[in-house]
């Protein structure tokens, strides 16, 4: 990754961040908000693989937790592990399938919600388990799936995807 | 993933008074002038959505609003008179008040720039902090009534719990029938709130409205002053097994729509 590469991508994520807690945590569609910081964490995850979308998730919960003034941390690990397993996630199984964003997408949505209720129920805080897996999570998963593809095709004009290494055409025998 | 969990520790551990907490307070004091940029060049689109969405209900809520003028006019008149009873009385009494509201309290303006995104809390941050008199506990209220309270606060910014978080509550009283409770939220539901705590004999009726109670025990008061307004009944039940009525209160803040909030600050506070 060049350095050029990795400011467009520190870029997007702190744009993101900025939108998801200014704009996006503000519009209740269906009852529920778009997570537009776990898709472009996800579809950057896929991009560039499980580094690049640990360390982007990583940055990108800090942002949020700093921003909103919540534990330190909190929102970082969840997105950490959502940019590692969708940065596997591309580098194994989704190579040669048309849709990985959404697949990634749908997938991570539930478990980034499952395991971020267990996060906040170790730390303490008092979560409605059925508003916060039931009630918020099937809008979250709707407006996310619908938020993938075009997130991924922008993500791919801002920060190209990473090289794939090339197979061997032809082989040449050094005597 | 080590880095996050030294993070939650560090934080959750030393509460405001830690390292974590000094990152986040100067972390929060960088990125609000761009939260607020950003929330500047939103604004005038989410007006422009609310603005159309109030189209489609705009005449009944017209007649709406021309019934209730109506009513409250002649209420204003009844409570100017009961207002000046009620300081001739406290004249001659020497009647000794905690903080009342609005008089006893300097109000902050303070912009809305972000709301935490998970389903888990109900809080908003806005530009207000240390430095403007903010502190934690303080009451936070807007046009509508009571919005929450502030729990964390940064030079700049401050974060405000609101009164549908899982772990606000409130001592509130009817306002019709005096019947005393404590709002606080609905499980299940993100906005709607339930008046707990109010005894079977206690009188509460469809349509009441709910105000803070704002108590003071000896050296103890409510951290909420008299009289902020909350909500109004909706329903109102009990079964045979329960020992309190069940209550249910809509808010007159709209805690999704949030855009600027007032943080009431003590008159003559250090």
């Amino acid at each position: 990754m060049t350095p050029g590469d990795a400011l467009r991508a520190a870029l997007v994520v702190l744009a993101a961040a900025m939108l998801q807690v200014v704009i996006v945590s503000s519009l209740t569609v269906l009852g529920g908000t778009a997570d537009l910081l776990l898709v472009t964490v996800c579809c950057l995850g896929l991009l560039r693989g499980a580094v690049v979308g640990a360390v982007a998730g990583f940055g990108a919960g800090l942002v949020v937790d700093v921003l909103t003034l919540d534990t330190l941390g909190a929102s970082s690990l969840v997105l950490t592990l959502v940019g590692f397993w969708a940065g596997r996630y591309g580098e194994t199984t989704a190579r040669g399938t048309r849709l990985p964003p959404l697949v990634a997408v749908g997938a991570l949505t539930i478990l980034a919600a499952v395991f971020a209720t267990f996060l906040r129920v170790l730390l303490g805080e008092e979560v409605v388990a059925e508003h916060a897996l039931v009630g918020a999570l099937v809008p979250a998963l709707v407006l996310n799936l619908a938020l993938a593809l075009p997130v991924s095709s922008l993500l791919r004009t801002v920060v190209r995807p990473r090289s794939e290494s090339p197979s061997a055409a032809e082989v040449e025998l050094v005597a | 993933m080590l880095a996050s969990v030294v993070l939650i520790t560090l934080s959750f551990r030393a509460g405001e008074d830690g390292t974590a907490w000094d990152i986040e307070a100067v972390g929060s004091t960088l990125l609000r002038p761009a939260a607020v940029a950003v929330e500047r060049v939103a604004q005038p689109f989410r007006d422009a959505y609310a603005w159309a969405d109030g189209l489609l209900t705009a005449r009944s809520e017209a007649d709406r609003l021309r019934t209730e003028v109506r009513e409250l006019r002649q209420r204003a008149i009844q409570s100017e008179f009961a207002l000046r009873e009620n300081e001739y009385l406290r004249g001659l009494l020497e009647y000794i008040d905690g903080p009342r509201f609005p008089a006893g309290y300097d109000p902050v303006a303070a912009e809305v720039i972000g709301r935490p995104g998970s389903a888990f809390a109900q809080a908003v941050v806005v530009a207000a902090g240390s430095r403007d008199g903010v502190r934690v506990n303080d009451p936070v209220v807007n046009a509508d009534g009571l919005v929450g309270l502030v729990v964390r606060v940064s030079p700049r910014t401050a974060r405000v719990q609101l009164l549908t978080d899982p772990r606000a509550a409130v001592s509130a009283l009817d306002l019709q029938t005096d019947a005393a409770g404590i709002v606080r939220h609905a499980r299940g539901t993100r906005e709607t709130l339930v008046l707990d705590r109010v005894r079977k004999r206690d009188l509460v009726r469809v349509g009441d409205e709910i105000v803070t109670a704002g108590w003071r025990v000896g050296a103890l008061t409510s951290l909420y002053p008299k009289g902020i307004a909350i909500g109004v009944v909706t329903s109102v039940g009990q079964t045979d097994t329960d020992l309190y009525q069940q209550i249910q209160v809509d808010p007159y803040v709209d805690f999704g729509g949030l855009d600027a909030v007032l943080v009431l600050v003590p008159k003559g506070r250090q």
